[in-house]
């Protein structure tokens, strides 16, 4: 994983917010004295790296009408989390899924995040996962109010 | 929000067209005029619907390191906890939820000795007891959302 100043530059540009123009790149390309298909291929290469993991629009949840979302927390045991994490991850309403260390005041280790657009659908979600991972100890973090939300800088 | 709207939210988020002209294309699949891709998708923006148009770069492979943390803070005292918590850039995520461990935020920096350094200062600062609960594995990061219609 090489990533030259040229790369370091257009991360930097598109961490963020691109303008919303015709030609997104146009500008950037110019400033860097290259071509918008130089900047397009180095980013096409840093997402074949994995360095971008997509490239898109990031939506605000609640806005676009996922209203109820949960972080659901589940009690896996050492046998097989990774067959556990595996079903969780297929559900198209849950957008994260990790495995995590847990200190001892807080018993459970797999975490899920669970968009709905109602809190009888979400409670539908929980009862299905629940039912086709067989885990029945879990704890629901519903969320009460978003106090910060913003994108990390890289550079 | 119609279904043109929506449709376009898909595409943006799942199949965004990586191209000199982006939104000429996303305009000729959808058959309407490339003016009317920008109006809407800036009005989605002035909405709050969208957040921003980039890239979502991965943190780990950039060399940083993340974390969730919880903390039990009472009542009372949330406003003034958050402020602190809210005012490192290295946390990027920050919520209330329904449980005894109440402020759950998240904190990405560039090592892990970092990432512990501010945690010690935060519970220095707000007199908080942070549990940090890093992955050990993950199975699925994926923000987009599918908004119907197009599929």
């Amino acid at each position: 994983m090489k990533l030259d100043k040229i790369d370091l530059e257009i991360l930097k540009f598109i961490q963020g917010d691109i303008p919303l123009s015709s030609k997104p790149f146009y500008k950037l390309a110019d400033s860097l004295n290259t071509t918008e298909e130089d900047i397009i291929n180095r980013i096409k290469k840093s997402q074949a790296k994995g360095i971008i993991r997509r490239f898109g629009a990031v939506l605000r949840h609640q806005k676009a009408g996922y209203n109820t979302n949960a972080m659901v927390a589940w009690l896996v045991g050492e046998n097989n989390p990774d067959e556990i994490g595996e079903i969780m991850a297929q559900h198209p309403n849950i957008s994260h899924c990790y495995l995590r260390e847990v200190p001892p005041q807080f018993a459970y280790n797999l975490f899920t995040m669970i968009h709905a657009k109602s809190k009888l659908e979400l409670e539908e979600i929980i009862s299905d996962l629940s039912l086709t991972s067989k885990i029945s100890n879990f704890t629901i973090l519903r969320s009460v109010k978003e106090l910060k939300k913003t994108s990390m800088k890289y550079l | 929000m119609d279904k043109l709207d929506r449709q376009i939210l898909d595409i943006l988020q799942e199949n965004y067209p990586l191209e000199i002209n982006p939104y000429a294309l996303i305009a000729g699949e959808l058959g309407i005029t490339e003016a009317e891709v920008l109006k809407r998708i800036g009005q989605l923006k002035d909405d709050g619907i969208i957040r921003r148009i980039g890239a979502i770069i991965d943190a780990r492979s950039m060399g940083f390191y993340s974390t969730l943390c919880a903390t039990t803070v009472s009542e009372d005292r949330i406003e003034e906890v958050a402020k602190i918590i809210n005012q490192r850039p290295e946390v990027t995520h920050n919520y209330i939820r329904e449980h005894e461990l109440n402020i759950w935020f998240t904190l990405t920096a560039s090592s892990h000795e970092t990432v512990l350094d501010i945690i010690r200062d935060l519970e220095k600062a707000a007199k908080i007891e942070v549990f940090a609960m890093p992955a050990q594995k993950t199975y699925k990061i994926r923000v987009a959302l599918e908004m119907g219609d197009s599929k």
